[in-house]
């Protein structure tokens, strides 16, 4: 195989994500029951469901926000990570640096300007020089038409604007996987757009992300594949077309229903 | 009034020398606040429940001596500490050893600002500077503080100005400063002219510091004005 051509057919029996049996409990609510679920590098997985089901949480816990109380997460090319009451930081740390997070409200910090918001990570975390960060975020800035906003605070920015630096921010990481929630909720309608277009362009650079979404029609335009979840399970997953436009199950049948139905 | 004027210039060497004395006490305690009270408050923040690095023990300890130190009479816990004064400073006599007992206010006042400033912060800061793998010493250092400091200025500006009132009765112990000068000289020989004076200028300090605080804190908040 020629080096200019990344073996598709390699990277489809080798899943850059692989969880299994992930569960969170918080107190006696149990969030994740048992969630299973790959992503194949350079896809992009829509992760749909009711309010409730544990979207966030699985992002979360991909992300080592939210410590599982049992399953394993396995990156290509790092070790599976099996989540006991012994696992220790270092393990979780290795997952951490494999995402990174782009959430729904933004999380943007308040008093740091947009460059600064962008290369805080990779400078002061995971030490990369200041020099080469600051023009990697300038470059990223650029592609989504912020780079005359770099010196801006957060509340000078729309929400899409500022959604639009959560998104390079993540992107600044150099994450294998990025995970995106609900990014655009916290959106007034006319913003949306660029948000969305931004997201579909990465999809096409073929970034690897999994993508929580209430916006169907979107999630069939990017997703490879749909994972529907409810009351902390997978019920149905599949290739988008056939999960959105033909649910075998009757819970995912009513939940698009529903979304593509509002009234 | 020129005779007053005249007293006040016959004065000036005492009235230079208090100064300088609750400079030195204002200074000890000022640096205590930030050496001892700024990490006890940063302890407080993360050790608390459903802080970043809960620890219930060390919580409950500097909860306790915070609230200790606040709650006894400033007076009553000066002569209190006497025999601990006496130990780390070798008297019990003079600015240095009242700077001690003040010191003590100074770290439990400032320690509380900044556990309830930092708590402040939106969560969402401290969530995120935990999904780019910051760990604790960064996310307080890079994170929190830049997040939180025009908070923790203007708390520094309400403790210094707190310190001055406290420094006032210093003269118990020998502390000197201003207040024992308008206590000596107002109070106690009778020229009451003087104590208003002295307490004027003090009120015009406090207002000035006052100022200085909100004018620093304000240039250093970047969310909208
Ligand atoms: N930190 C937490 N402590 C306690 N309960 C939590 C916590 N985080 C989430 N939950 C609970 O977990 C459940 C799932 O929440 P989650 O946010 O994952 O749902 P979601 O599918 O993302 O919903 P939505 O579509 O509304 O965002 C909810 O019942 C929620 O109350
Ligand atoms: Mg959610």
């Amino acid at each position: 195989m020629s080096p200019v051509d990344p073996a598709p057919a390699a990277t489809l029996t080798d899943p850059l994500l692989r969880v299994s049996g992930l569960k969170k409990s918080f107190g006696d609510n149990e969030v994740l029951r048992s969630i299973d679920l790959s992503v194949q590098a350079g896809q992009v997985l829509a992760l749909v469901g009711p309010s409730g089901s544990g979207k966030t949480t699985v992002l979360r816990c991909l992300n080592g926000l939210e410590q599982p109380d049992a399953g394993t997460v396995e990156f290509s090319e790092g070790p599976a990570v099996s989540f006991t009451a012994k696992t220790t930081r270092r393990e979780k740390e290795s997952l951490r640096t494999r995402s990174a997070m782009v959430f729904q409200g933004y999380n943007l910090f308040p008093h740091k300007t947009v460059l600064q918001n962008v290369t805080e990570g990779p400078i002061q975390v995971q030490k990369r020089p200041k020099a080469e960060a600051i023009a990697e975020a300038e470059r990223l800035l650029e592609r989504v038409g912020l780079a005359e906003k770099r010196d801006d605070y957060p509340h000078q920015l729309s929400g899409g604007q500022q959604q639009r630096v959560g998104i390079v921010r993540a992107l600044a990481q150099q994450p294998a996987l990025l995970l995106f929630d609900e990014p655009t909720s916290a959106l007034d309608p006319e913003l949306v757009g660029d948000v969305l277009t931004v997201i579909k362009e990465l999809a096409e650079e073929g970034w690897t992300m999994v993508l929580v979404t209430h916006e169907l029609a979107f999630a069939r335009e990017v997703a490879d594949t749909v994972v529907f979840m409810d009351g902390g399970v997978v019920v149905e997953q599949g290739p988008a077309q056939d999960v959105l436009r033909a649910p075998k199950q009757e819970r995912t049948r009513a939940f698009v229903h529903r979304l593509l139905n509002p009234f | 009034m020129n005779e007053l004027a005249q007293r006040l210039g016959e004065y000036r060497g005492e009235i230079v020398t208090s100064i300088v004395e609750t400079g030195a006490m204002l200074g000890w305690a000022l640096l205590a606040a930030v050496l001892i009270g700024l990490p006890m408050g940063t302890g407080m923040y993360l050790a608390r429940r459903g802080g970043p690095k809960e620890r219930g023990w060390l919580y409950s300890g500097l909860n306790g001596f915070v609230n200790v130190v606040r709650s006894v009479p400033f007076l009553l816990f000066v002569v209190a500490l006497i025999p601990f004064t006496r130990w780390a400073v070798g008297t019990s006599f003079g600015t240095t050893a009242a700077a001690v007992p003040l010191s003590f206010v100074a770290v439990a006042l400032y320690a509380r600002w900044v556990e309830q400033t930092l708590v402040d912060i939106p969560r969402d800061t401290v969530e995120l500077a935990d999904s780019l793998g910051a760990n604790t010493f960064q996310l307080v250092t890079r994170f929190l503080y830049p997040e939180a400091r025009s908070g923790l200025v203007l708390s520094m500006t309400t403790v210094t100005i707190s310190m001055i009132s406290y420094s006032t009765i210093m003269g118990v112990v020998g502390g000197g400063g201003v207040g024992d000068f308008a206590i000596r000289y107002g109070y106690q020989r009778y020229e009451y002219d003087i104590m208003y004076v002295t307490i004027a200028v003090i009120v015009v300090l406090v207002m000035l510091i006052q100022t200085f605080g909100t004018r620093l804190s304000m240039a250093l908040d970047h969310r909208s004005r």
